[in-house]
């Protein structure tokens, strides 16, 4: 479902990883690890293509994939229902109910996103991926700020979404409690180091 | 592309959305300049024109760097942009729906404020009318000026500067427009390059936009 052949991408125009190269087939999950700074970040951006290789090749299906940053995208002054309908809409799908109870907010439907806890956000921004109706889950850190009742809510709905058909590619520290989850540590793809001869991005070729 | 338009309007709307900002602007340009300038009412007509389009462009100027700032802060663009809706139709709506908050309200207040600076009274339908055609091309040159300095922290500086020059056509016109309707003579050149511009503007910055936040989001 997901095929990544060789892949440099690199950060502030300095190579941080490459010869990446993984399969994600349908109904599988994949968990990056890594210490901080090793490119997570940067490797689920560039498969999100919001930012160039420097080289290899990603093969997705067309619009097949929803992208979790760290940050939630929530608007402070729409309610909860109100954020999760503008996502669907974007995505023309009309799931918001299921993803409302998926991520336990129904109660919370009303409230605006300001005055929603740390981990209430954390869980609406999930909340949307239930709602973009795509295949591949690409996840930065999903659990940072949920408690472990949330985070095993969230393994749950993973879960649904692979037996589904979906694939998920994550970047965790935490265990998700996905036991049949496949790791690929990044540490090995580490680039060389532009003073030890390793590669710069176009940005810097360009203008050197 | 709809939802955007009503998510944006929405947010004006709301507690701190800015909704006002840029027509409160505009009332006290025209209260104030003629305390400043003095009630000779000849003085006053003469440089009503100039005095009304440079308001409106100032007012149009305070709320460009939130059209894409905001969505950068909190992720919103990052998501706009890997959802199945182009990024050129995100800057197009995002540019229109800053024109209904800002543009469309200074074109309906004009009028009323042109009573304060003396307009004469053959000028009020060109100013209506050079509003509506001119606003949407601030609107939409601001949002492209928006989508350069995305990214840069307290960025409204330099979208100030990249944003005044790429104006100085569309107040040129509208002031003229203007001020030959308030003084009977023709004006439909200065209209007609009016919609040029916008229509110009309109059809190609929406492209130029959405590359530079591909650009920025790297």
């Amino acid at each position: 479902m997901l095929s990544v052949e060789g892949l440099a991408v690199a950060r502030g125009g300095i190579a941080v990883l490459e010869g990446v190269t993984f399969r994600l087939a349908a109904g599988r999950a994949l968990i990056l690890r890594g210490p901080n700074g090793v490119g997570k970040t940067t490797l689920l951006r560039t498969i999100a293509g919001l930012q160039p290789a420097l080289e290899g090749s990603v093969s997705v299906p067309a619009e097949a994939m929803a992208y979790a940053a760290h940050a939630d995208g929530l608007k402070a002054a729409l309610t909860v229902e109100e954020n999760l309908r503008f996502w669907a809409a974007i995505h023309g799908t009309r799931e918001v109910e299921q993803a409302l109870a998926g991520m336990d907010l129904l109660a919370l439907r009303d409230r605006r996103a300001a005055n929603l806890s740390a981990g209430q956000k954390r869980r609406l921004g999930l909340a949307r991926l239930l709602v973009t109706g795509r295949a591949v889950w690409l996840l930065d850190e999903p659990t940072v700020s949920l408690d472990a009742a949330s985070v095993a809510l969230f393994a749950g709905v993973v879960r649904g979404h692979l037996a589904g058909g979906g694939a998920v590619l994550a970047a965790t520290h935490i265990d998700l409690g996905l036991a049949e989850a496949e790791v690929l540590d990044l540490s090995p793809f580490r680039a060389k180091a532009p003073a030890a001869g390793g590669r710069r991005g176009d940005f810097d070729e360009a203008f050197a | 592309m709809w939802a955007l338009l009503t998510r944006d309007l929405r947010l004006a709307m709301r507690a701190g959305g800015g909704f006002g900002l840029g027509l409160a602007f505009f009332l006290l340009v025209a209260v104030l300049v003629p305390l400043g300038v003095g009630p000779e009412g000849g003085m006053l007509g003469r440089i009503a024109p100039g005095i009304l389009w440079v308001g409106a462009l100032l007012a149009c100027l305070l709320s460009l760097d939130r059209i894409f700032a905001l969505d950068f802060e909190d992720g919103s663009l990052d998501l706009l942009a890997t959802s199945p809706m182009p990024l050129e139709a995100v800057v197009a709506v995002k540019a229109f729906a800053h024109w209904l908050v800002t543009g469309l309200p200074l074109t309906v207040a004009a009028p009323v404020l042109a009573v304060l600076l003396n307009l004469p009274v053959e000028g009020y339908g060109w100013l209506v009318l050079s509003l509506l055609l001119g606003t949407p091309a601030l609107s939409v040159i601001g949002a492209f000026g928006a989508a350069l300095v995305v990214g840069v922290k307290r960025g409204g500086l330099l979208l100030s500067l990249l944003v005044l020059p790429l104006y100085v056509p569309t107040l040129i016109f509208g002031a003229e427009a203007v001020k030959r309707g308030a003084a009977g003579q023709a004006v439909d050149v200065p209209l007609l390059l009016l919609a040029a511009i916008t229509l110009g503007a309109g059809a190609m910055l929406p492209f130029a936009a959405a590359a530079a936040i591909r650009v920025n989001l790297r």
